[in-house]
């Protein structure tokens, strides 16, 4: 029995020590870059992969490999990100900074699934299978090798930070960019050694989590979820803080595998030990330590009128009218979906575009829009559209509810961490989605008029996704949508206004989950099952990017987003020289993102007015200066001043 | 004649499309000390930006003792011998206060004789060498903020506004610091709303308003027009 305790904490520590390696990468480039790097843990899969390639498959010895990996490939790997991603991405708002290391996360799923297709391949630990006795428990080289490196990086990261030149210059780095250059310090140099050195730290922690879950893209990439939660505890910012949250949560894991049952319903809670444990952590935290910089700082496209509006609908239906009439069956099934996804991408834009809310969790939203028509309309009963948003909704505002405290980057972790949780312990469940996670589902029936048809159901998406589209511009120019763009803008201002940000808050996450959820139920409908691997966490990942892609202000951008989406998939099948495109395209499209932030739409409709609405705002501004002084108000007042005002301002508990 | 420390000709420079230095002239002897004054909004922050390499003019030049210095980097000058104590506090809040200075030896300056200057100019600091800079009072931070133009030996020290949010005998002490350091032969360029703070210590005087010197001189000459340029000409 005690011996048993004794063998857990062992495994506990070698894997906590493992999560201390990782958390502490993504700390140090957070901390001094100022972007958290969504692909840390995908960044560790790809090195754990050409380690393999290298030591395994190649035959180089342990030593080579290692330098060559870690010392070599991944400090090169970090600076070439730096330079393509977040340099691009700094001072831009924190939506597209996330966008653009979500990409790469998909970039780098796509590549290593593209190289190294799935296959039994085993990497062995250090001096396998040799270790030694501790007491009564057998302790592989390996293990104690981990746990040393872990030891190791802590001691090398307190003396680097603390006290050496460099490391006080990335700590100065932090607290004032501009100031370090006044100094005689690079704050370039530092977020390119910090980049550099975050790679590295991703890497080992790859390579010593390779032998323990074999190379899996998905599994090793999930590793930086568990990162994320041990670095939460630190605040993202405290080194030693962020080794305790990992020895915890490798504790928490083995002695959940020690003495949780390991069959009947709860058996699959071990596997979201991490993700309850971030939300736990970021509940418990005190609020006013979760700030981070603004959510959204994109263009807003020009607010339609309300006959602009209807005729961009009609227009919408009458298209889809004549493609579903014309072109082939099998056409229009590969162009279905982008209807479904757009209605799903749709469902981002009064939450992220107008509200400045993130969810890393929409798929999870139409999963639940989907697990509805399963349960109560499977049969094609138009019920199934009035349950999927309403259940889905329920579901919204039961992630809003804590979600209320978070925002920017802590919201989505927190959502990402809800569409993990939802994953592995609720859509796995055999009363859910079936017992091999796919159900059958009958197309909508409305009062004797059948949607079996390829082409009526494709008319029906479209006339579903004009009516949302048409009904959302409606609750923008009303009352509602102004309570969101204020409270974009200034969640301060408007509290003092008198308004309750909480329901705000609430309605924006209900309002867009009901939209998910019924874009679920119809997608569902579309291929005529409701399938659990649809409505993954991985699914809800390049949603989001080809929303921000599309333009995540604008209705016609969810719909250009869900074109884009579903279109990926069909020039792959059908140009030879693109077949990886399905795999790579989402990772381009951030790579897109770090340059144009604001969106297709945007760009089009600036192209469409002969003018960018960019270039009038200007023009307004060039008379600024005249009034500025008659005022006495300081003309270098930038934007930025608002912001920090803003959060100064903000309220507590809200 | 040797050149200046610093020369402004026809300086102009912008935030985005709003024009804020509309060509600006300045010169900073060798070893004198100019205080630039003026109201909110004149350019007085926006030149000292362009002249520590943090802003790049639109046209206009600026020459260091003889060289054009136009589009090098902030910390390139700074390693130069430029030192600017910015607006507000110009210290690391979350650093403590040796480190604070201990990041001084991107100078080349050996952080022993860093620590050496800045405690035997500011002898509070040496009390509170151990906490975190963000900690300090305001004077205190002003002080450590002081102490890097002191230790590091600049040519040039542009000083931005160091008065500000400070108790009027701290400003003094400040500022005796600042006469001490003028007389080792350095040369300063310091900002200032409030003219009193500095007339006194100043060998130049130049007013600034709209983007523009508009008068110049010794800092009795000057005193006269003052008014003229804060509040406008009456006529």
């Amino acid at each position: 029995m005690l011996t048993d305790l004794f063998a857990f904490t062992i495994v506990g520590i070698v894997t906590g020590s493992i999560y201390a390696v990782a958390a502490s990468g993504l700390v140090v480039t957070y901390t001094t870059s100022g972007v958290f790097n969504f692909a840390h843990g995908a960044v560790g899969m790809i090195m754990a992969f050409l380690y393999w390639q290298v030591r395994f498959d190649w035959g180089w010895s342990t030593p080579v490999s290692l330098i060559f990996v870690l010392l070599v490939v991944a400090p090169l790997f970090g600076v070439l990100m730096e330079r393509a991603l977040a340099k691009n991405a700094r001072g831009g708002s924190f939506v597209s900074a996330m966008v653009v290391t979500i990409g790469m996360l998909l970039l780098l799923m796509g590549l290593a699934l593209n190289v190294w297709p799935p296959e039994g391949r085993r990497v062995d630990g250090f001096f396998s299978p040799h270790g030694f006795d501790v007491g009564p428990v057998f302790v592989t080289w390996h293990q104690a090798i981990t746990v040393l490196v872990a030891a190791g990086v802590a001691i090398g990261l307190r003396l680097l930070m603390f006290r050496t030149r460099t490391g006080i210059t990335m700590r100065a780095v932090v607290d004032n960019r501009g100031l370090t250059a006044l100094t005689g310090g690079r704050p370039g140099r530092m977020s390119l050694l910090s980049w550099a050195l975050g790679s590295m730290l991703a890497g080992l922690a790859g390579i010593l989590l390779a032998p323990v879950l074999q190379l899996n893209v998905e599994a090793l990439t999930l590793l930086v979820v568990n990162a994320y939660a041990a670095a939460v505890v630190g605040r993202l910012r405290s080194v030693p803080l962020t080794f305790v949250g990992a020895m915890v949560l490798g504790l928490l894991e083995s002695y959940a595998v020690g003495y949780l049952p390991s069959t009947g319903s709860f058996a699959n809670i071990r596997l979201a030990i991490p993700t309850i444990m971030l939300f736990v952590v970021l509940l418990a935290l005190p609020e006013v330590r979760l700030r981070t910089r603004s959510a959204v700082e994109m263009r807003m496209p020009a607010m339609p009128s309300p006959r602009t509006s209807l005729l961009g609908g009609a227009a919408l239906i009458l298209v889809a009218t004549a493609i579903a009439t014309t072109v082939a069956e099998s056409t229009l099934t590969d162009l279905a979906p982008a209807l479904a996804l757009g209605l799903i991408a749709l469902s981002l834009v009064p939450l992220t575009g107008w509200a400045g809310q993130i969810s890393l969790c929409q798929m999870t939203f139409a999963g639940v829009g989907a697990f509805a028509v399963v349960q109560f309309a499977a049969d094609g009963s138009p019920v199934g559209l009035i349950v999927a948003p309403a259940l889905a909704a329920a579901v919204g505002v039961l992630v809003a509810m804590p979600a209320l405290r978070l925002s920017g980057l802590y919201l989505a972790l927190g959502t990402l961490a809800f569409a993990v949780l939802m994953d592995r312990v609720v859509f796995t469940r055999r009363d859910v989605f079936g017992d091999f996670g796919v159900e059958r589902v009958e197309r909508l029936q409305v009062a004797g008029v059948s949607f079996d048809g390829v082409r009526a159901y494709f008319v029906l998406l479209a006339v579903v996704f004009a009516a949302v589209g048409i009904g959302l511009q409606a609750l923008r120019r009303g009352r509602f949508g102004r309570q969101l763009s204020a409270m974009r803008d200034s969640p301060a201002a408007l509290t003092m206004l008198g308004q309750d940000l909480k329901t705000t808050k609430m309605a924006a996450f209900a309002l867009s989950s009901a939209i998910a959820g019924l874009g679920g139920a119809l997608l569902a409908g579309l291929n005529t099952t409701a399938t659990s691997s649809d409505f993954t966490m991985f699914q809800s990942l390049p949603l989001v990017l080809i929303a921000v892609l599309g333009g995540v202000t604008a209705v016609s951008g969810a719909l250009l987003g869900g074109l884009v989406l579903a279109g990926l998939p069909v020039l792959a099948d059908n140009i030879s020289f693109l077949e990886s495109l399905t795999l790579l395209g989402p990772g381009i499209i951030g790579l897109i993102l770090a340059r144009r932030p604001d969106g297709i739409a945007l760009v089009l409709s600036d192209l469409w007015s002969g003018r960018g609405s960019f270039a009038a705002a200007t023009a307004e501004d060039e008379e600024l200066p005249e009034h500025c002084e008659q005022l006495g108000i300081e003309v270098d007042f930038e934007p930025r001043h608002a912001e920090v005002l803003d959060r100064a301002l903000q309220v507590e508990g809200v | 004649m040797t050149a200046p420390a610093l020369r402004l000709r026809g300086v102009c420079a912008a935030y985005d499309r709003i024009e804020v230095l509309r060509g600006v002239d300045l010169d900073v002897p060798a070893g004198s000390v100019v205080a630039l004054l003026g109201p909110n909004g004149a350019g007085k922050s926006t030149t000292l930006a362009v002249v520590s390499g943090q802003m790049r003019p639109t046209s206009g030049s600026v020459e260091m003792a003889g060289c054009d210095v136009v589009g090098a980097s902030p910390d390139a000058l700074a390693r130069a011998g430029v030192c600017m104590v910015p607006e507000g506090r110009g210290i690391f809040p979350n650093l403590t206060v040796t480190e604070n200075i201990k990041l001084l030896s991107h100078f080349g300056v050996k952080t022993g004789h860093a620590l050496d200057v800045a405690f035997e100019h500011f002898p509070r600091l040496k009390e509170r060498r151990k906490v975190l800079a963000g900690r300090l009072s305001g004077g205190e931070q002003q002080m450590l903020a002081l102490a890097r133009a002191l230790a590091t030996d600049p040519a040039l020290i542009l000083l931005d506004e160091l008065s500000m949010g400070l108790a009027p005998t701290i400003v003094e002490h400040l500022y005796e610091q600042v006469t001490a350091l003028a007389r080792t032969g350095v040369s300063i360029l310091l900002v200032e709303q409030f003219a009193s703070v500095v007339l006194d210590i100043a060998d130049h005087v130049a007013v600034m308003s709209h983007g523009r010197v508009q008068a110049e001189g010794r800092p009795e000459d000057v005193a006269a027009t003052l008014s003229t340029a804060y509040l406008g000409d009456a006529s």
